[in-house]
């Protein structure tokens, strides 16, 4: 060995002879996260399900029971009906978000100039950088009694009151999750290899074919993204039904909250919590079966 | 260089008063240290705080509380606080699990000044000892909009009356439930509703059943006080439960809106000062009991909130159109017809533990909107 060795190669060299070493330290601090604070706060969260509330202290009773479970599955039938409404605001938000994205992504990716991409994609995040109890504030403007819709409409001679309805609420939801389908349909697009579409119509596919055999197959993927994004978020929102929809309309986030936040039973409130989670793992398994994770 | 040349003088100057006033401490500050208090926003701000920072030596530090559950959590870790601004719904916790320790009125200079009615509240004076030092308050009024609402508002009756159909809006708070009950209590006597809290199946039935049929009133629930009066504002309510908050915001806004307590009564809330069992610093605690006894402090801390102050005397620091507004005249009639928050127990009172809990009222909260 005639040069001498700097440190770096040094250590370079050290992890190449160790790679059990190299592994442990790259994921370390991420594992270490993930068990500590993620699957930490989520064993908690079942645990406490199985717990009775105290009426006096904020601390549950330790005492082994299915109550919680019960009070919802086969008790007051007000949480199945709560349930099935937030799974339906949830199936029309997507709905909603998948037919405004869809041709705004598609515009981007294959229609618009870089600038005016660049501008539209700093524009759809825009509302990401701000509280979202203010968006909320400003679809009211827009949606209350006496707010300008109602006031436009009112021209026309017609008097919809829309303000704290379900409409006012699907409206709201479609409006602050569309960024979080947007941006995984605009980045499936984006991957649609143009040679492929210049391929299909050289081969005498028509416009409409290209796009049902070409292109709706090849951002599939992005569109399921999207829609666990927004179908997961509207499960467990509850700042919009009580903004938007003046809870009129309660969902399952509504309940949890209320159960948490006011009335002390947070065991009650964690097992109607693993609702939202047994909906989102029998729609994965859905978009599983789809194929929706084939790509990844 | 000019300019640097007066930061540096500035601060020179600046430095110089601090030592100057180090040194000139008057004699009268006994005390010292920290006083650490648990407490609602709103409670501990420095118009109020700082004075009596100069006046005694002691510095206060706080801790806010989001929720009641909170506020008695804190208090039972042992965190070394002194003092804790409880509202009824953890009073009574607090005495019942021994962390607070009774307060004597004869230590307090103005204590003749503050509401009988509050100082005697049934969820801080227990057997015949004064644990809360009133200063707070606020009663739940029916708020209604003069331009465009003109039914009857003698009482609560007009919340559950069919023709006012999408203009009502009432608080987001299974507490509501009470308001209900002291409505059935006036109009139904055969229940035999004695305490709007205290309610056994039978009661909680019917106030359910009442809050049921005015479910389709509703035009919307609020849930924190400035969507109540963006409700009235904007939202087409109205008519509704309401805070005087709301009333005095609306009222600022140039809004018509006028308040009453109807002939059945009300529910209100009240918040009293606390002393820990255990505190670390019993003279500055006691110095701040004194402090905040005062009708100025309660005055300053009633205008920045909007709440009314336990003291009778803070009118004159008020102003009489607000003192009206909040009724802080001390009113004997008005208060009396207030029933205090608190929380709702199975055991009330008769031994039996045949009344519903609070958990029970948040699951027919929750069946009653549906």
């Amino acid at each position: 060995m005639t040069k001498a060795e700097s440190p770096l190669t040094r250590l370079s060299a050290f992890f190449f002879r160790h790679r059990g070493l190299k592994l442990v330290l790259l994921l370390a601090v991420p594992l270490a996260w993930l068990i500590g604070v993620y699957l930490a706060s989520l064993g908690s969260l079942l645990v406490q399900s199985f717990w009775r509330a105290d009426e006096l202290s904020p601390n549950p009773v330790h005492v082994w029971n299915l109550d919680n479970y019960r009070e919802f599955l086969t008790g007051d039938p007000v949480y199945r009906s709560i349930v099935a409404r937030t799974i339906g605001f949830a199936a029309i938000t997507t709905l909603v978000d998948i037919v405004l994205a869809f041709p705004l992504a598609y515009y981007l990716t294959r229609v618009a100039r870089p600038r005016t991409r660049r501008l539209m994609l700093v524009l759809i995040t825009v509302p990401l950088f701000s509280s979202l109890i203010v968006r909320l504030y400003s679809v009211r403007l827009i949606l209350d009694d006496g707010g300008i819709l109602h006031s436009l409409l009112a021209t026309f001679g017609l008097n919809v009151q829309i303000g704290f309805t379900e409409l006012a609420m699907a409206i709201a939801f479609a409006y602050v999750w569309l960024p979080f389908m947007i941006l995984p349909v605009y980045a499936a697009l984006e991957r649609v290899p143009g040679s492929l579409i210049e391929a299909s119509r050289d081969l005498g596919a028509k416009g409409s074919t290209t796009f049902r055999t070409v292109v709706l197959p090849l951002a599939f993927p992005g569109v399921v993204a999207g829609s666990i994004f927004t179908f997961s978020l509207t499960l467990g929102d509850f700042i919009t039904p009580a903004i938007v929809g003046g809870d009129n309309h309660q969902l399952i986030g509504s309940v949890v909250y209320s159960n948490f936040g006011i009335a002390n039973n947070a065991p009650f409130a964690a097992a109607f919590a693993t609702v939202p989670l047994v909906i989102m793992a029998v729609y994965l398994l859905a978009a599983r079966r789809l194929g929706a994770f084939d790509h990844l | 260089m000019k300019k640097r040349i007066a930061v540096i003088a500035l601060a020179t100057a600046a430095l110089l008063a601090t030592s100057v006033a180090a040194t000139a401490k008057p004699a009268s500050k006994k005390l010292s240290g920290t006083l650490k208090v648990v407490a609602w926003e709103g409670y501990t701000e420095n118009q109020w705080v700082k004075p009596f920072e100069k006046q005694t030596g002691c510095t206060v530090q706080h801790q806010y509380a989001g929720s009641s559950d909170e506020m008695y959590n804190l208090m039972k870790k042992n965190a070394g606080y002194d003092l804790v601004s409880a509202s009824g719904d953890a009073s009574n916790r607090l005495i019942a699990s021994g962390l607070v320790q009774p307060i004597d009125p004869s230590t307090i200079p103005n204590w003749k000044q503050l509401t009988p009615q509050l100082v005697k509240g049934p969820n801080h004076y227990v057997d015949g000892k004064y644990y809360g030092l009133p200063w707070q308050w606020g009663p739940n009024v029916l708020m209604w909009n003069t331009a465009k609402y003109s039914g009857a508002t003698n009482s609560w009756s007009a919340l559950y009356d069919p023709k006012n159909k999408g203009k009502i809006t009432i608080p987001n708070n299974p507490i509501q439930i009470a308001d209900a009950a002291l409505y059935l209590s006036k109009t139904k006597p055969a229940l035999g509703i004695k305490d709007p809290y205290e309610l056994n199946s039978a009661q909680l039935h019917a106030a359910v059943l009442l809050l049921k049929q005015q479910r389709p009133l509703i035009k919307a629930y609020w849930g924190f006080a400035t969507d109540e009066v963006k409700i009235f504002q904007t939202g087409g309510a109205t008519l509704g439960a309401a805070w005087p908050l709301a009333v005095a915001q609306l009222t600022r806004a140039g809004m018509k809106v006028s308040q009453t307590i109807p002939k059945e009564g009300a529910t209100g809330w009240s918040d009293v000062w606390m002393l820990a069992k255990h505190p670390k610093n019993q003279p500055c605690a006691e110095a701040w009991l004194k402090y905040a006894a005062g009708a100025k402090v309660q005055a300053e801390v009633a205008k920045f909130n909007t709440y009314t102050p336990a003291n009778l005397q803070s009118c004159k620091a008020l102003g009489a159109t607000l003192c009206k507004q909040l009724h802080a005249d001390g009113d004997t009639a008005y208060l009396n017809r207030i029933k205090f928050w608190k929380t709702p127990l199975s055991d009330c009172g008769n031994g039996k533990n045949e009344c519903a809990p609070y958990s029970e009222w948040v699951q027919a909260w929750t069946s009653i909107k549906g």
